[in-house]
């Protein structure tokens, strides 16, 4: 638009560069280009469309079809507006449940694997009184969706619009209806008989567990509410003792991999280097680093750092030194395969090179294949060996 | 280089020399090489800045008498690199998961690298990122933008109308509502990556929301609340205020001057300034006007704050005043005594940050930091204060007041009306301590 623009311009140019008789039309225009010409010279030959008195009209888009606003316009509100027609039994949500849902939230929806539990820890009395007792306490480890859930629809809606999880919006209507029934009847909620539709959802709606478990009362929402915590002015001797009440263990040092590899090697600051133990004094970068450099020097006749391979493998995303992760930590691993000393580290191998699952739990650890045979053995008889650091 | 050349302008590039010309040329490239070589095996490559400088201090730094190949040679043409990539010395800051936090690497979060960060802005390649059901790469001329509800015309809309339309360019910060909420109970991460890396602050382009509902005809009697839906798989939603929405809520197609990254929404995302990510809905494809709030799943059953009666707190939005420390701060350790500039960044999604206090010593004392420009509404700020750290233990925190006056708290103060298990909101001031062995570490204070 702008080149075909700037080309007619050229040729306006010529034209009234020739002309004799040149009369100014005051042009309101935006390209500069334009601007200085008309100062210039008269523009007679073109009309040039100018701005508007009034603010212009945007009239951009189009009206929506009824079609369109049926496809998309999916949400059910609290009120159960915009929830469609149909119904589910408890036997045709275990059908769904098993084919679609098991696999990742557990056959009766308690597991913990990959997502946050759905059922557990709601009773009988919650559902009289609509308050999640265990909410209250600190002994539950997690909560789970039926403890939290306090309205009907967004367990309808949210189904509906976002499971499967790898196959979104692909479950019928009825298929909705059923799921919800079933989770329902797996936290003891309705009986096994029970068919859930859009007449009873209200009537179901009364009976959760946590109905009653939810405020709108704080500062977090309207715009200008008032903060319900407000800290301190004090500019000096503002308390008598500092005390220090919490800070990360020493074994969780390398928990999040080696750090100095996360920081700029640039600075007046380096990255801690975390796979090593902290200094018990001050010392300058250069000392600390002939410090590791002499720290590593026995392995380094061929063998290199299993620590740091562990990093560089990605290992330590999955299995802490001594924390489970998503995997055993490195210390279960070295405690379990201990008592077979002659055979841990060809065990290991295999293991860390081939993947598996069983020997903890259900998550499988991928094959480890693309890793360098010396390196695995490198990191199998670190394991064994147990002397993590 | 031969002195018959001397002071003689010679035409470049090189296609302009004559041949004896370049032969001389490469002739000269070939000793130099051979010379590069020969000081490389002099002084060790393994030896760092400083011993190197030790050896060679009679005559000076070898850095400096040493002229390295980028002296002496030539670089690389333009357009080497059509899209430009930051300096192979920077790939230590990435972002990153942290372990064992999520199972399922589609519904999860990536924190930004803050620690390495200057001034307020974040690079769009290293924008936090969380996805609920993994992110997309959508094409921009399949996607539709439809506002419905309550409007006398519910409108479909094209990416060609929207960027047609006039736009704003705001920046704002966007923080996740669960940032920084590993730490209610205790100590739980090590950086402040991963304390408060679930935040970022660009410029978004767009159009004001309110310009299209009004174009829609928005039904101001009855309108109180709007829906806002994503095209992905999650299809996420969240219910928002209509004081919000007709106050600075944006349909936004860029961020820092490019169009939005696909991790980021591309193309349409909406810009809700000071309240949490989750709101900012991204792959926008719907805006519904309604009555009544929606208590979809990241408002009513997720994103909820328990509180210590058992009660959960839904619809918890705005970002309250905040700030940190990012430099000295956990993770990293000190290269010596001596000075260091504190620089960290602050931020309220109530409005501008009006002060930012620094102490040293475990909040006995308290400086008032500089604060740079420019200082925006619901914006981060960044914030600087000199220190000299004399080799001794320090505790070093930031406390934010914005221009509502309120006060960032501490983390005791937060937990005696919120208790330790709402997992959302804690905007508690950070304590990173120095200890006596330089290095810096995520501690709480009682």
């Amino acid at each position: 638009m702008f080149s075909s623009l700037n080309t007619l311009l050229a040729g306006c140019d010529e034209r009234l560069r020739r002309c004799a008789t040149a009369r100014v039309r005051q042009v309101h225009v935006a390209a500069s280009r334009l601007a200085s010409i008309s100062s210039r010279a008269a523009i007679s030959a073109l009309t040039i469309a100018a701005f508007s008195v009034a603010a212009a009209p945007i009239n951009l888009g189009r009206t929506a079809t009824p079609a369109e606003i049926k496809a998309w316009d999916i949400d059910v509100r609290p009120d159960f507006a915009g929830l469609p027609n149909g119904s589910g039994t408890v036997a045709r949500g275990q059908e769904v449940w098993e084919s679609k849902c098991e696999n990742c939230h557990g056959a009766f929806g308690e597991s913990n694997e990959v997502f946050t539990p759905i059922i557990g820890y709601t009773t009988k009395d919650d559902i009289r009184t609509g308050h999640v007792a265990a909410l209250r306490s600190a002994t539950v480890p997690q909560r789970t969706t039926l403890m939290k859930l306090s309205e009907l629809s967004v367990l309808w809606d949210y189904i509906n619009r976002a499971m499967p999880w790898n196959a979104p919006k692909s479950l019928s209507t009825d298929e909705v209806y059923a799921v919800v029934a079933y989770i329902l009847n797996l936290g003891g909620v309705v009986p096994n008989d029970y068919v859930l539709s859009n007449k009873n959802m209200q009537a179901t709606q009364n009976l959760l567990p946590n109905r009653n478990g939810k405020t709108r009362d704080h500062g977090l929402w309207e715009l200008g509410a008032k903060p319900d915590v407000q800290g301190s002015t004090c500019m000096t001797n503002c308390t008598p003792k500092v005390a220090i009440s919490s800070h990360l263990p020493d074994f969780a040092r390398n928990a999040h991999g080696d750090i100095e590899t996360q920081n700029r090697m640039l600075g007046g600051v380096r990255g801690i280097d975390t796979l090593h133990p902290a200094p018990t004094a001050f010392v300058t970068l250069a000392a600390r680093a002939a410090i590791n450099a002499r720290a590593v020097a026995p392995v380094a006749t061929g063998a290199k750092d299993p620590a740091k391979l562990a990093a560089q493998h990605a290992c330590l995303a999955c299995h802490g030194i001594s924390a489970k992760i998503v995997g055993p930590s490195f210390l279960d691993v070295h405690k379990k395969y201990a008592a077979q000393k002659a055979d841990a580290v060809k065990l290991l191998t295999v293991r860390i090179k081939s993947g598996g699952s069983g020997a903890w739990g259900a998550i499988p650890m991928p094959p480890q294949d693309h890793v360098p045979e010396a390196d695995i053995r490198a990191i199998a008889e670190w394991i064994a060996d147990g002397k993590f650091q | 280089m031969s002195s018959t050349r001397l002071g003689r302008l010679q035409k470049a590039p090189e296609f302009f020399l004559t041949r004896d010309a370049i032969s001389l040329s490469r002739d000269d490239r070939r000793s130099f090489l051979r010379k590069a070589f020969l000081a490389a095996g002099a002084t060790s490559v393994a030896l760092s800045a400083p011993q190197a400088f030790a050896q060679a201090v009679a005559a000076g730094d070898p850095a400096i008498l040493n002229l390295p190949a980028h002296s002496k040679g030539l670089g690389q043409p333009v357009a080497a690199r059509p899209y430009g990539l930051p300096s192979k010395y920077e790939e230590n800051l990435q972002r990153r998961e942290s372990p064992g936090l999520t199972r399922v690497g589609a519904a999860s979060v990536s924190f930004a690298p803050l620690q390495g960060f200057f001034g307020i802005i974040t690079p769009s390649g290293l924008h936090f990122e969380r996805h609920h059901q993994g992110w997309w790469d959508i094409d921009p001329s399949q996607h539709r933008f439809m506002i419905n509800g309550l409007v006398q015309n519910p409108k479909v809309y094209t990416m060609d109308d929207l960027m047609r339309m006039p736009s704003v360019s705001r920046m704002h910060f966007i923080e996740c509502g669960a940032n920084t909420g590993m730490e209610w109970g205790n100590v739980a991460v090590p950086t402040v990556q991963y304390t408060h890396g679930m935040l970022s602050c660009c410029e978004f382009t767009g159009v004001p929301l309110k310009w299209l509902l009004d174009d829609c005809g928005i039904d101001m009697k009855k309108a109180k609340f709007i829906l806002a839906e994503g095209a992905d798989g999650s299809s996420m939603t969240r219910t928002i205020n209509l004081s919000n929405a007709l106050d600075d809520v944006m349909v936004a197609y860029g961020m820092n001057g490019e169009m939005l990254r696909p991790e980021n929404g591309y193309p349409l995302r909406l810009v809700v300034p000071g309240v949490q990510g989750v709101s900012w809905v991204k792959y926008l494809r719907r805006i519904e006007v309604g009555d009544e709030p929606y208590a979809t799943k990241d408002e009513s059953l997720h994103y909820v704050d328990l509180m210590p009666d058992g009660q959960h707190r839904q619809y918890t939005s705005i970002q309250e005043v905040k700030s940190v420390i990012t430099s000295p701060s956990a993770g990293q350790v000190l290269l010596d005594k001596g000075f260091f500039n504190i620089t960290g960044i602050a931020w309220s999604g109530r409005g501008k940050i009006k002060k930012v206090d620094v102490s040293v010593d475990g909040g006995k004392n308290w400086k008032v930091a500089r604060l740079e420009t420019p200082v925006l509404d619901k914006c981060l700020s960044r914030f600087n204060v000199d220190w000299t750290w004399d080799g001794s233990d320090a505790i070093l925190m930031s406390r934010a007041t914005d221009s509502t006056g309120q006060i960032q708290a501490t983390i005791s103060e937060l937990r005696k009306v919120r208790g330790t298990r709402s997992i959302y909101h804690n905007n508690a001031i950070q304590s990173w301590l120095v200890s006596a062995n330089g290095e810096v570490s995520n501690v709480q204070l009682a």
